[in-house]
Order: structure tokens, then C-alpha cells, then sequence
């Protein structure tokens, strides 16, 4: 599957996920976020930030634990909840937030 | 009977005395295609040896992680009626109490929206609607939390609470367990319906120690009711058991796993303080026998099935809890157990096994629990043990 941006097509698994992680740029984001819905805020883009740093860092998508305890950090505990996550990103945040952040298909029963 | 539709393998598990799935899946091929493409699948299976599930999928519905199987057939083309055939956990009633009017309304709605097929009850303890497409998920979800339901737990997050009838049936119940499953239900929404956890955590709550939620095998917190006083003695009731001829030495005496029970004439005497709580005397001579009164919960932790790592039976951590409303001390354990097993344990690592791995005197004192004599397992064999309280003395001499 693909979809096309601005004249570039960009390759995507059949769930919609980008195969090509260099491909990401901030306008492809805006594009995904569109197709799943998700109205992107500074809120949305604090999550997707920290998803790409962390996957750039670890060469892995944080368990959810981990994004939850790390926004907590960062930007203080009404943050670092996970139903504050699935406001932001009702179909979950490791499916939905993971997606739109360019990252590869999170595996497993989550 | 279709030509379409011959299943030789699968008749064979018609044969024999007892009910079978195939028989209510034929009953219901003839109105629907998924049915029919089932069991279509399943003589394949039966045939090829071999499943035809592709593993999971990523479905679900808005807001919630929890609560969707997805499932997908591999040989769609094939079989489209179960190309998808997605699997919706519904939260059963506490104690499995339903109202005809709400069965029916669940089944109207899974006809609708679904297969019709239902599984009552999954292990977990739900209500599972078998058999839906993705594009009907979001209209089941909205139908059935019209109605009032909500869905149960799947994946890694805490699975939908459990219990047995409790006191609404049952005399032995030392506890109330659908309150507890309601008050847990309710408090730890987020908990079950958006999963966080290393993998998944199970509660079941069994009102006595006959454990009829097999809390001790299948739950990674079993919340089992038990008394700390007497067993409850009507000597005259038992002076009828004897009357009626009915072997209590071959019976009770001799089946006491502690042979804490002994007869002088019509009367029975019970030492307490040996007595292991099996419920085999009480469950035999319940007429004469019965739970103490001071009564609340052991709690145990770790029971798994064999996946991963291999089966584990739970191990009693709390030997006896009071557990009464608001339940603020289990709450207060549950959140200690919660922190510590997901600061430190591995992802898809069970409590059980966290436990097995780290050491159970590094999870007690994790949790903030004391090391008591309920916690052994069995006596230890190895003789070379080093206690640091005796070091200490001996340094100071």
C-alpha cells in the first residue's frame, strides 16, 4: 500500500503504517493524523516528539509504561496517565500516536 | 443439509454422550454465513491438521485498548464469511446473575451486529461474542453500552475481575465477593480498559477456600474467603450424621489432610489449630459444620497457565485480610503490588514468575510486606544459609 503527499508516494504495510522510517517529515505526520482523525495540537506533537526521540535513541517503540512514566517527567503528572493518552489518541497511543510518529508497527497484544 | 456443508470429521465429535459445539454451530449455519464459513474452516483444519488463524490483528474501539480480539481468517477467499471474526469481551455480571430480559437483549444485539455466537463464560470469567467484522465493532460497542454493559479486559492490563455467587447463595462465603468485584470493577476502569501493565493481571475472588473461581490455579491475584477463628460446631446436628449411619471415621476422620478431627462418641471435636481450611468436613457435614465467624480473605499471588514460562499455582503472600467496604487496605496492596511489578518487571513477564526471578524476599520486601511462616513453601534444604542478624551479634562479641 501507499499513499501520495505533495507528488511523493510513500510506502506504507497494509495497516497503514510507513515502511521507510526517513520518509517522516511533519507534513507526512499531518497527513496520517488526517486519515486516523486525530486533530494534531501542540498536546499530540509533545507525544509524537517524544516517540520519534526515544525510537531514534533505543531503535524501539517505548512499552507503554515507559511513555507514561516519561511524560510524567517531562511535562508533570496530569500528563503521564494513560487516559490522558487515549484523549489524545482514542484508538491507544502505541497504535494511533506510533503511526502518525513514523514508527513501525508496535507488535504484541497491546 | 447443503451439499455445500459436509463436515465428516467434525460429525464425529457429535458422536458420545455429551452436548457439542458442532451441533449448535450446524444449528446455526443455515441463517448465517459466518457460521457456515466456520465451520467450512474448521473440517479444513480438521483435515489439514493445521489451524487457519492468522495471529491477532489491530483492532479495537475508540478510547479503549482492551476488550477486541482480532481475528482474521488466512484463507479469506476461501472462506469469506470468517475473514474477519473479530472476538468482543463483554463484562459479565458479578456472580453471573442475568435477568432473562438482559440475555436477550445481548443476543438481539449479537444477531445484529454479529455471528450470534456466544461463549458463556471465557476463562477470564466474560461474556464473549464470538465472530464480527471490524466495520461492526464501534456499532456492537455503542449497542451494548446503551444497554449498560461495558467491555472486559484483554492484553496486557487488568483482566475483568471475577467471582463466585458469594453470599447471594452460598452459606460459606466469608466475604462479600460481588462487592469486592464491583467495587474493583469500577475503581480500576483505566487499569482495565487501557493496558499498561508488563502483561496481564488477573483477580478472582472465591468466597471460601472450595475456591469455585479456581482463584489459587487461574488468577495472578486470587482473593480467597477464609476464617480465622473456629469451625462452627451444632454437636446435636452431628449426632444425626452418626444416627443415620453415616460413616463419619471413613469419610471425614480419616480425609482430614491434617487428622485434626477426632470422634468421642456423638460428638465431634476439631483441633483448630491444625486445621488447614480444606472445607472437606464442612463440605460433608455441612449441616453440622460450618465457616467461623471471624472471617476475611487470604491473598495469593502468581497462578499462571503455561505460557512463556511454565504453570504456577498461587502462593499466599496475605494469610487473612479483613475485607470490608471501602476495601481501602486491598486497594492500597493492589497499588504497592502494581508499582513494583512494573518498575522492575520484564515486559510480558508475569507477577508469578517476577516473583520466581527476583526472589519472593525481594518482592515482599518491594511491597512492603513482613516475611511471616504462611509464606513458605516448604521447608528449606539447604543448611548453608547466611543470617545477618547472627553475623552481627557474633561481630559485636
Amino acid at each position: 500500500m501507499s499513499f501520495e503527499l505533495n507528488g511523493k508516494v510513500y510506502e506504507t504495510d497494509d495497516d497503514g503504517y510507513l515502511v521507510n522510517l526517513d520518509d517522516w517529515n511533519e507534513e507526512v505526520a499531518g497527513y496520517i493524523a488526517q486519515q486516523e482523525g486525530v486533530d494534531m495540537t501542540e498536546a499530540h506533537w509533545e507525544v509524537v516528539n517524544f516517540l520519534r526521540d526515544y525510537y531514534q535513541e533505543y531503535k524501539i517503540a517505548p512499552m507503554i509504561k515507559i511513555l507514561i512514566k516519561e511524560m510524567k517527567k517531562m511535562f508533570g503528572p496530569e500528563k503521564g496517565s494513560n487516559a490522558y493518552l487515549y484523549q489524545l489518541y482514542p484508538a491507544g497511543p502505541a497504535l494511533q500516536a506510533c503511526k502518525i510518529a513514523g514508527l513501525p508497527k508496535p507488535t504484541g497484544c497491546v | 443439509m447443503s451439499d455445500e456443508l459436509k463436515t465428516p470429521l467434525l460429525d464425529e465429535l457429535e458422536k458420545g454422550a455429551w452436548p457439542s459445539f458442532v451441533t449448535d454451530l450446524k444449528s446455526m449455519a443455515g441463517k448465517s454465513n459466518m457460521v457456515k464459513d466456520l465451520l467450512r474452516q474448521l473440517e479444513k483444519s480438521y483435515r489439514d491438521k493445521r489451524g487457519y488463524w492468522k495471529h491477532g490483528g489491530l483492532v479495537g474501539v475508540m478510547g479503549y485498548g482492551g476488550g477486541v480480539i482480532g481475528r482474521y481468517s488466512a484463507l479469506p477467499d476461501e472462506f469469506p464469511g470468517v475473514s474477519h471474526f473479530h472476538t468482543l469481551r463483554i463484562n459479565q455480571t458479578s456472580g453471573w446473575f442475568y435477568t432473562s430480559k438482559a440475555l436477550n437483549e445481548l443476543m438481539d444485539i449479537w444477531d445484529e451486529h454479529g455471528s450470534g455466537l456466544l461463549n458463556m463464560h471465557g476463562s477470564t470469567g466474560d461474556l464473549v461474542f464470538l465472530g464480527t467484522v471490524s466495520d461492526e465493532l464501534e456499532p456492537t460497542f455503542r449497542a451494548v453500552t446503551e444497554k449498560g454493559w461495558d467491555l472486559g479486559g484483554s492484553g496486557s492490563d487488568l483482566r475483568t475481575p471475577s467471582c463466585c455467587v458469594g453470599p447471594a447463595r452460598c452459606e460459606n462465603a466469608c466475604f462479600d465477593t460481588m462487592a469486592l468485584t464491583y467495587n474493583i470493577t469500577h475503581k480500576y476502569q483505566d487499569e482495565l480498559h487501557r493496558p499498561m501493565f508488563n502483561y496481564k493481571y488477573k483477580i478472582k475472588m472465591s468466597g471460601c477456600p472450595n475456591d469455585c473461581t479456581a482463584a489459587i490455579a487461574r488468577s495472578d491475584m486470587g482473593v480467597i474467603g477464609i476464617w480465622k477463628d473456629d469451625i462452627r460446631v451444632n454437636q446435636a446436628e452431628f449426632a444425626n450424621y452418626v444416627d443415620s449411619g453415616f460413616n463419619v471415621q471413613e469419610f471425614v476422620v480419616e480425609k482430614c489432610p491434617t487428622k485434626c478431627i477426632s470422634v468421642e462418641g456423638k460428638e465431634i471435636k476439631i483441633d483448630n489449630s491444625n486445621c488447614v481450611k480444606c472445607m472437606h468436613c464442612i463440605n460433608t457435614m455441612p449441616k453440622a459444620l460450618a465457616v467461623g465467624k471471624d472471617r476475611g480473605v487470604a491473598i495469593t499471588l502468581g497462578a499462571k497457565a503455561p505460557i512463556v514460562e511454565g504453570a504456577l499455582f498461587g502462593s499466599v503472600m496475605v494469610p487473612f485480610m479483613k475485607m470490608e467496604p471501602p476495601f481501602e487496605e486491598f486497594h492500597d496492596l493492589l497499588g504497592r503490588i502494581w508499582e513494583f511489578w512494573d518498575e522492575y518487571g520484564k515486559n510480558r513477564e508475569r507477577i508469578g514468575e517476577f516473583i520466581v526471578r527476583i526472589g519472593l524476599a525481594t518482592f515482599i520486601e518491594g511491597i512492603g510486606l513482613d516475611p511471616i511462616p504462611q509464606m513458605v513453601k516448604q521447608p528449606r534444604d539447604n543448611p548453608y544459609i547466611f543470617f545477618e542478624e547472627y553475623y552481627k551479634e557474633e561481630e559485636e562479641k
